[in-house]
């Protein structure tokens, strides 16, 4: 440290800037929760504190039929997205003389370079074309490919991150190929598979671009249903939805970060 | 390489997928651009520029073409809009970036978290968040009203500050990390010389500070700056039906408009922009690692 009076790399108004920026951050979503609570069928004039939104959103058989669409889709895609990732980087990471390596590696991420309205456009147009009629098949085909990436990214960084030390003693230790791969890189790359997984679910179950293109009659997505409700005007049982949607929000980001750090003190072991 | 081969076995199903759901598709949206539009809607094979040429030109009364910039505002409005939540993404992240680096690692981790936490929050709960500020009798008309500001404002949504706000509040996390981790890398040891050389705050941050995080923020805002292009959500529910950005203008004509082919070729028309700017943005960067060594 210099012996100056005052620090020459702190900054005078950052730390106030930076208090600011957490508000803005933090404060739309504090007024959405505050207002769930309240009691008042206008959503922002108050009328006293009262649980009962929660109560009719709960029981919202609309709601329920719209979250379990969702949950169904985006545990089907982030499945198939996790397996195929996980088949891609294994070959593209640990293979010798992969044939166009770093092609394979831009196709694979090309859900994430292109805008997601052109995707939609395009599934929806080949499902028309083809006359898939299935609902449920359509969302959860679209969704598997723009899923394939978030799971893909995680699961290669953990590979790279990793020496190919453990699997090739393995095989000196006759082990066959599927034994080295389930008893040792599989345990080895968990954590980043997980991670891949949970991005893939998350992407899946926020998504509303693709999934409103193709909404039709019992495909409807919980995103698509909100914002069938934003269009009715704001509510406070809207604001209850929200509310419930943010929490679970904030328990998925905290157990991600949790296991992505967990993995990574072991690896430092 | 053999059929059996594990490696062609390997990236098979992810190659499948992207060819059948991604590649094809995109030539069809093509196609499709160059079709002739349906009468009850979707369209039908039959080679036609049409909706290129809608996007430029109308017929007037007479049969005539007549110019029309609608859509070509729209662009315009999209690439503007873009291009200024970028740099208000840059100037919000900049500071607070530097401010977090200077914290004990814990409080670092911390903050990060923090600032990526709301980025886990469903998109729609966050743009529906500021509905409930902006909107009619929303937080900011009932707060502007009690402290006696304004009288009575009908809203303060459907418009471009709308928009903007809620633009840089979707994507400023993508932002401040790039951010993040190149003014974490800085040396202090620099900033100290700057100022032992008689360099003031301000010399040291531009002709320092500013140089040497640079790939940061350049890779913040090929960030920011794509996904705003696309935006979907934002113009939609903050812009309404008179301040359309390419992406509510795609959503409209396959949705309630029913005019594939025109939706089609605006659709190509955003891809372009797109692909323009990470091709323009590779180049950079291939050229700046050339430059490096």
């Amino acid at each position: 440290m210099s012996r100056r009076a005052h620090n020459v790399k702190n900054y005078r108004g950052t730390g106030i800037l930076t208090v600011l920026f957490f508000l803005y951050l933090y404060l739309p979503i504090a007024v959405v929760i505050f207002y769930s609570f309240n009691n008042n069928r206008f959503a922002s004039v108050w009328g006293g504190f009262s649980l009962r939104w929660y109560d009719s959103a709960l029981h919202n058989r609309n709601l329920l039929d719209a979250l379990q669409i969702s949950l169904s889709v985006a545990v089907v895609a982030t499945l198939i997205a996790t397996s195929v990732a996980l088949m891609a980087a294994l070959v593209l990471v640990r293979a010798k003389d992969v044939p166009y390596r770093k092609l394979s590696e831009t196709v694979i991420n090309l859900p994430l370079l292109f805008p997601e309205i052109v995707l939609a456009v395009a599934v929806l147009i080949v499902f028309s074309q083809f006359g898939l009629e299935n609902g449920i098949l359509k969302l959860i085909i679209a969704h598997t490919t723009f899923c394939i990436p978030f799971a893909f990214l995680p699961i290669r960084a953990r590979l790279q991150g990793m020496e190919p030390d453990f699997e090739e003693a393995a095989q000196d230790l006759y082990a066959t190929k599927w034994v080295a791969f389930r008893r040792v890189t599989l345990p080895l790359i968990l954590p980043g598979v997980f991670a891949g997984a949970m991005l893939a679910f998350v992407i899946s179950m926020d998504d509303f671009i693709t999934s409103n293109m193709l909404n039709a009659g019992g495909s409807t997505t919980l995103p698509v249903y909100i914002f069938g409700l934003i269009r009715q005007g704001t509510t406070p049982e809207l604001n209850a939805i929200s509310t419930l949607i943010i929490i679970a929000s904030l328990i998925i980001a905290t157990a991600a970060l949790l296991i992505t750090f967990r993995g990574r003190i072991e690896v430092a072991k | 390489m053999r059929w059996n081969d594990s490696r062609l076995l390997g990236l098979l199903p992810a190659w499948a997928i992207m060819i059948m759901t991604l590649l094809l598709p995109i030539l069809l949206i093509i196609a499709v651009s160059f079709a002739t539009r349906g009468a009850y809607g979707g369209f039908v094979w039959s080679l036609s520029g049409a909706s290129y040429k809608q996007l430029l030109f109308q017929d007037d009364w007479t049969g005539a073409l007549e110019f029309n910039p609608q859509y070509l505002l729209i662009i315009g409005r999209t690439l503007y809009l873009a291009l200024l939540t970028t740099l208000i993404c840059a100037a919000l992240s900049f500071p607070v970036a530097y401010f977090i680096a200077q914290q004990s690692t814990r409080r670092k981790a911390i903050l990060i978290y923090l600032v990526t936490l709301p980025f886990w929050v469903s998109m729609i709960v966050r743009v529906y968040a500021w509905i409930t500020i902006l909107g009619n009798d929303g937080v900011l008309e009932l707060g502007l009203k009690s402290i006696g500001l304004v009288d009575d404002v009908d809203s303060f949504l459907f418009n471009d500050g709308a928009m903007l706000v809620g633009l840089v509040y979707s994507y400023v996390p993508l932002m401040i990390l790039p951010v993040f981790a190149s003014v974490e890398k800085l040396e202090g040891a620099f900033i100290e010389a700057s100022h032992d050389l008689y360099g003031n705050a301000w010399v040291t941050l531009r002709r320092v500070i500013l140089p040497l995080t640079w790939p940061g923020l350049a890779a913040g805002a090929v960030l920011v700056f794509v996904p705003c292009l696309g935006a979907v959500l934002e113009p939609v529910l903050l812009g309404g039906g008179k301040n359309m950005l390419l992406g509510s203008l795609i959503q409209l004509q396959f949705g309630t408009a029913r005019n594939w082919p025109l939706g089609s070729a605006i659709a190509i028309v955003l891809l372009a922009l797109v692909m323009l700017f990470l091709m323009a943005n590779a180049r950079r960067m291939s050229r700046q690692s050339v430059n490096e060594t």
